[in-house]
């Protein structure tokens, strides 16, 4: 997609999607094999890998009994990306011996109407015959999946994640304030964009917090700004040496305040309408919002893909390649040399900015190369089937002196 | 694009900035004349002093020790020594101003121990 699609006329601002039972619009037609703790990741990733294509596995390192708290959480990511829209049917894999109750996952998954199955690794008799029992669940899933058809969809049945890796000065230069243009266009044209990555509002919360909707919204995010804040202190991070990373240092970022600046650009100009919690749900139609999410991109992906998003729009500076197993992943460099030289793994040159060419026309572009995604158009990290995947693990030491986030 | 390019080689992001970003690799001696732009620290020539890597910041007019940064007309952090005009910005001379260790016993000396590149990695990644 690194051509603009000319043919998308942004007056008309539609796709073509796969319509779900309870109405929501994916984008990819994917079934999902999901583990429910490090111990069935091994088989779902086998089970994936043995089937057709569009068949994803989304491994994970999650215990099998995570402590009160952390387990709400992963919980709520487990069942969150089953519901997502672009999943036709999910498989759950559990050894059995879990705390998360996998039946209960599938029960929630059901509710969308999609077809769900689990499969116990140890009910099955092992590893070889949950393998054979796994294979038949993906076969009966992938058969019903085809059955799918792309319909017409409207931009604001969207969902977009901005996100950023592997940032350099030039991600808060260009890259991200050519995101933030095409989040102002999905808002105005009805749909949801988030932003997450909660640590890299640290130094610029003050502009967040003036753009948000009601009193009550603004508390809510300079209450997870503080909780990020001292949660840094607590485990001893000194955000001075660590955030900006030795890479966005390298980059040209000096200070949190400076990354921040330039990540929150990603957000656009509209309303901040609400902070929803890691991995909750998104809401539809819901124009600005922002996920409390650590800073960790593969986490915070993850997290708001659980939460239903289609779609994610990544800046990097330095080169970041990293997908996902769900969502298309649109990769955005401001930074001309990267583009260069990894021109493979780039979708959209947002370094024309830095040449002179306005952030509303490539911003404009962008948009065009998201609804082109969203009807089917492969992005890079498709083709080199990236497919990271990662849960957001709360520490027993952050539990217990900051409490549940939640 | 946003902010005042200078001469293609350098971004002012915001008028009220006293720091620019090079949008090339920058050598010492370089000259940059802000007379004919508009922005607060405008009137006159700084030579940078030092090289300044494609996307690192050079001082705009002398910042003392204390004083704070700014880029994006926005504070991005606080000058542990005096600054010339024209001089490398970075970890070597600015420090965040937000989220220090709370007082955790340490001896408040991080800056000191800070190379550019060479912190160990946070739990957390690259981001």
């Amino acid at each position: 997609m690194t051509e603009p699609d000319t043919q998308i006329d942004l007056d008309d601002p539609t796709f073509r999607g796969y319509r779900r039972a309870d109405g929501r619009v994916g984008v990819r037609n994917v079934v999902a094999v999901i583990p429910v703790s490090v111990t069935a990741s091994a088989v779902a990733e086998r089970l994936a890998g043995d089937a057709v294509e569009w068949v994803r596995a989304t491994p994970h390192q999650m215990p099998l009994d995570p402590p009160d708290g952390a387990r709400e959480q992963i919980q709520t990511v487990l069942e969150g990306i089953g519901a997502n829209p672009n999943v036709a049917g999910a498989l759950y894999v559990s050894l059995g011996t879990e705390r998360i109750d996998a039946e209960a996952l599938a029960d929630g998954v059901a509710e969308t109407g999609k077809p769900v199955e689990t499969l116990t690794i140890r009910d099955a008799g092992g590893t070889a015959a949950a393998l054979d029992a796994g294979s038949e669940a993906v076969d009966r899933l992938t058969d019903e999946a085809r059955e799918a058809r792309r319909e017409d969809a409207d931009a604001s049945e969207l969902v977009v994640a901005m996100e950023c890796g592997g940032s350099d000065a030039t991600s808060g230069i260009a890259a991200n304030p050519a995101v933030g243009n095409a989040c102002d266009r999905l808002v105005e044209d009805g749909g949801t964009g988030v932003i997450s990555e909660t640590p890299e509002f640290i130094g610029a919360e003050h502009i967040l917090a003036d753009r948000c909707g009601t009193d009550e919204v603004r508390e809510r995010l300079l209450a997870a700004v503080d909780r990020r804040e001292r949660m840094a202190g607590l485990m001893g991070v000194d955000f001075r040496g660590a955030q900006p990373s030795p890479g966005n240092q390298k980059g040209g970022l000096t200070t949190i305040e400076e990354k921040s600046l330039g990540a929150i650009a990603k957000g656009g100009t509209t309303p901040l309408r609400d902070v929803i919690s890691y991995g909750h749900q998104l809401p539809l139609g819901g124009g600005f919002v922002v996920m409390d999410s650590p800073g960790y991109d593969v986490e915070s992906v993850s997290g708001k893909v659980a939460g239903g998003a289609q779609i994610v729009v990544f800046t990097t500076g330095r080169g970041s390649t990293t997908g996902n197993p769900i969502a298309p992943v649109i990769k955005v460099t401001g930074n001309p040399n990267t583009y260069e030289r990894m021109t493979d793994n780039m979708d959209v040159d947002a370094s024309r900015v830095l040449s002179g060419e306005s952030v509303d026309a490539v911003g404009a572009d962008l948009y065009r190369g998201i609804l082109g995604v969203a009807g089917g158009e492969r992005t890079a990290a498709e083709r080199h089937r990236m497919e990271e995947f990662a849960i957001n693990d709360i520490p027993p030491k952050e539990l217990a002196a900051l409490g549940d986030p939640t | 694009m946003k902010g005042i390019t200078l001469d293609d080689a350098a971004i002012v992001m915001a008028e009220a900035d006293t720091v620019a970003t090079a949008l090339a690799d920058l050598e010492a001696g370089r000259e940059f004349d802000l007379s004919t732009h508009d922005f607060d620290v405008g009137g006159h020539t700084i030579t940078l002093t030092d090289p300044v890597e494609f996307g690192h910041k050079f001082a705009l007019e002398p910042i003392a020790e204390g004083e704070l940064i700014r880029k994006y007309d926005e504070v991005i952090g606080e000058a542990t020594r005096d600054i010339a005009a024209g001089e490398w910005v970075h970890t070597h001379n600015v420090e965040s101003t937000r989220a220090r260790p709370d007082d955790d016993g340490d001896d408040g000396d991080d800056a000191a121990d800070e190379t550019d590149g060479q912190q160990a990695p946070t739990p957390e990644g690259e981001r």
